[in-house]
């Protein structure tokens, strides 16, 4: 189904129980857009991704992707919205019981007709698009964090998602290898053409990779500022982007 | 023109030059092409140095495009073909340098052939080696815990040793009841039947209280608390040292296992017991509900019965029982928690490994009690 936008919020409110997180979140998400939500710590920003990728119903309003609303439609086919969607967590979320290559083929054996020699090969293809060419057979617990991490974005680009949802991709990672997973966002991006969400505070990744943004204000609890990272930085007044944005204490 | 699936390619020759063209769409749900063919092709041309690609006719292309190329450029490299990339969409272009920008780290790879015997047999001399170290360490650690309790040195939270105690004790009630009173009755049913051929039917309290007392009340309970806290143990610690919880006591100067582990010992140490005497209760119960539904005993019958047969030092023997048990099952659990490794796989094999470990810790402990109490004479 074709849309203006690939990612469509409208009056979102989100809740745990009677606790309102966030109320009346606005926001469209074009078609290849790398698009950053970003806040303060608690802000709400990764309570937004997993309403955003479907593993939490809004309290109120609606998520539309590609125009069809995630909550007003049946199981069947939110399932089908959702596997053309790929998401990197936070620690990567590899199942620790297999191995990458295993990680991989799940996805695979679950949603292509593929036979085994045609999966071990596109596992290869992806896991070499991350640099970890070689690490097919080793487990999670293997290999470092940055490598895991990469593993699960390997993971997340195995269908060939249309949206990639990210959840504090830098967090835990050194300074360079943090550089070159933003370079490796940006790099996916331009050549699958596939629309990239972000939860972040990383200022460095923010400017770097972000075409459109959103700050979540947590005492507020809604969107304060919109707009490319760069242009809230030279042109937002309100104090917290600004402290935000600057590292001003 | 050659085709597989719904994506297409035709190799036309130029003297030294090959072009393959690409037409059709080339999605990986439509399946992947094989490059043998092509290849075979390629290496019959001798003279054939360059590869060359044309996508003009090329339709929607994803992964399943990029897998084929991929393959076919390291074919190539492999065969002396210098591969011009030019002729690809851009983006196709963008993700095959992106593919091959790291290239694969010279001894990564892991060969998975199976490993000789010799070799596999010192592996598991050496894991078994190391557990054993490992548990004589952790024995050790946990004997000088117990020292410095008894000196009034270790130290933990009292409200730890009480949340482990109502969680081994008082929590663990309605499990037990079930499970002993079930065993005494089954144990009495089986008698009964027996026993009515000879017209010895009150022996069914001798057989039930005896059995109860000195064997079953003990081993059931060992065996439900094994399977209920023994594992918990395991997976709490294991959780522990996965997020580094464990760590974090040790750079502290905290003794985990005077932190973590003692509460457990001692909260299973004294619940065991207590839940022993209650198990025997309930399965004696249990054989009297059989004898006076099946076999006409009353209830004060099977009571005179029970008590002139089983005498107090089977229910002490019993009672030992299951200290030791106690002992050995949150030992078990416990070394098993702190032993395991940082991922979630791991928590599972440690859970797994503890009741494993501490069922057969039990039942190898019974026969060595047994055998002992019947050279004593008890």
């Amino acid at each position: 189904m074709s849309a203006d936008y690939h990612l469509n919020i409208q009056n979102l409110t989100m809740a745990y129980g009677e606790s309102i997180i966030q109320k009346d979140l606005n926001f469209t998400v074009q078609h290849g857009e790398i698009f950053i939500i970003m806040g303060g710590s608690g802000c709400g920003k990764s309570t937004l991704l997993r309403h955003l990728v479907g593993l939490m119903q809004p309290h109120k309003g609606q998520i539309l992707i590609n125009g069809t609303d995630l909550w007003q439609t049946s199981t069947e086919q939110r399932n089908q919205i959702i596997s053309r969607s790929g998401v990197l967590y936070q620690g990567g979320a590899l199942w620790s019981s297999m191995t990458l290559a295993e990680n991989l083929e799940v996805p695979l054996k679950e949603y292509t007709d593929l036979t085994a020699k045609q999966i071990i090969e596109v596992i290869n293809y992806k896991l070499s698009l991350v640099g970890l060419a070689g690490f097919e057979d080793y487990f999670p617990s293997e290999i470092s964090g940055g490598m895991q991490k990469r593993a699960g974005l390997a993971r997340a680009i195995v269908l060939d998602p249309d949206i990639l949802f990210f959840d504090e991709p830098s967090a835990g990672l050194d300074p360079i290898s943090s550089r070159l997973l933003d370079d490796l966002i940006l790099q996916l991006r331009d050549s699958l053409g596939a629309t990239i969400v972000i939860v972040t505070h990383e200022l460095a990744s923010i400017f770097s990779v972000g075409d459109k943004s959103i700050f979540l204000d947590p005492t507020r609890k809604t969107i304060i500022a919109r707009g490319a990272p760069q242009q809230l930085l030279d042109t937002c007044d309100d104090p917290h982007v600004r402290k935000f944005l600057t590292r001003d204490s | 023109m050659q085709s597989t699936c719904g994506s297409k390619y035709q190799l036309q020759f130029n003297e030294q030059t090959a072009c393959l063209s690409f037409s059709g769409d080339w999605l990986f749900s439509a399946g992947i092409p094989d490059i043998e063919p092509l290849l075979g092709t390629l290496q019959q041309t001798a003279d054939c140095q360059n590869l060359q690609f044309d996508s003009d006719q090329l339709g929607e292309w994803d992964s399943g495009l990029m897998t084929f190329l991929v393959k076919l450029t390291d074919a190539c490299q492999q065969h002396q073909i210098a591969v011009e990339n030019s002729g690809l969409p851009s983006g196709a272009q963008k993700l095959l340098s992106l593919a091959n920008s790291v290239p694969e780290h010279k001894g990564v790879r892991r060969q998975l052939l199976g490993q000789p015997v010799l070799t596999r047999i010192g592996n598991v001399t050496i894991e078994m080696h190391r557990n054993w170290t490992d548990l004589l360490g952790f024995l050790g650690e946990t004997f000088y815990a117990v020292l410095n309790l008894f000196r009034g040195r270790a130290r933990f939270r009292t409200s730890d040793l009480l949340y482990q105690i109502e969680g081994a004790g008082p929590s663990a009630l309605a499990i037990i009841t079930l499970i002993s009173t079930l065993v005494g009755l089954i144990l009495a049913f089986v008698g009964a039947v027996q026993l009515r051929l000879f017209g010895a039917q009150i022996y069914i309290a001798d057989l039930v209280g005896l059995g109860m007392a000195r064997e079953m009340g003990a081993m059931m309970t060992a065996i439900i608390m094994a399977g209920r806290t023994g594992a918990a143990y395991a997976a709490q610690l294991g959780t522990m040292q996965v997020n580094e919880e464990i760590d974090a006591l040790k750079t502290m100067g905290i003794s985990p296992i005077e932190f973590l582990v003692l509460p457990r010992l001692l909260a299973l140490c004294l619940m065991m017991p207590l839940l022993c005497v209650y198990a025997d209760f309930m399965g004696i119960l249990g054989g009297a509900m059989v004898s006076s539904l099946m076999l006409d005993i009353s209830f004060f019958e099977y009571y005179q019965q029970v008590q002139s047969a089983v005498p107090l030092k089977h229910f002490l023997i019993g009672i030992i029982k299951a200290t030791i048990f106690g002992v050995l099952v949150a030992t078990a659990g416990c070394f098993r928690g702190m032993q395991c490794g940082r991922s979630a796989s791991a928590v599972g094999f440690a859970a797994t490994n503890a009741v494993v470990t501490s069922i057969v810790l039990i039942v190898v402990a019974d026969a060595i009690i047994t055998v002992i109490c019947q050279i004593l004479g008890f």
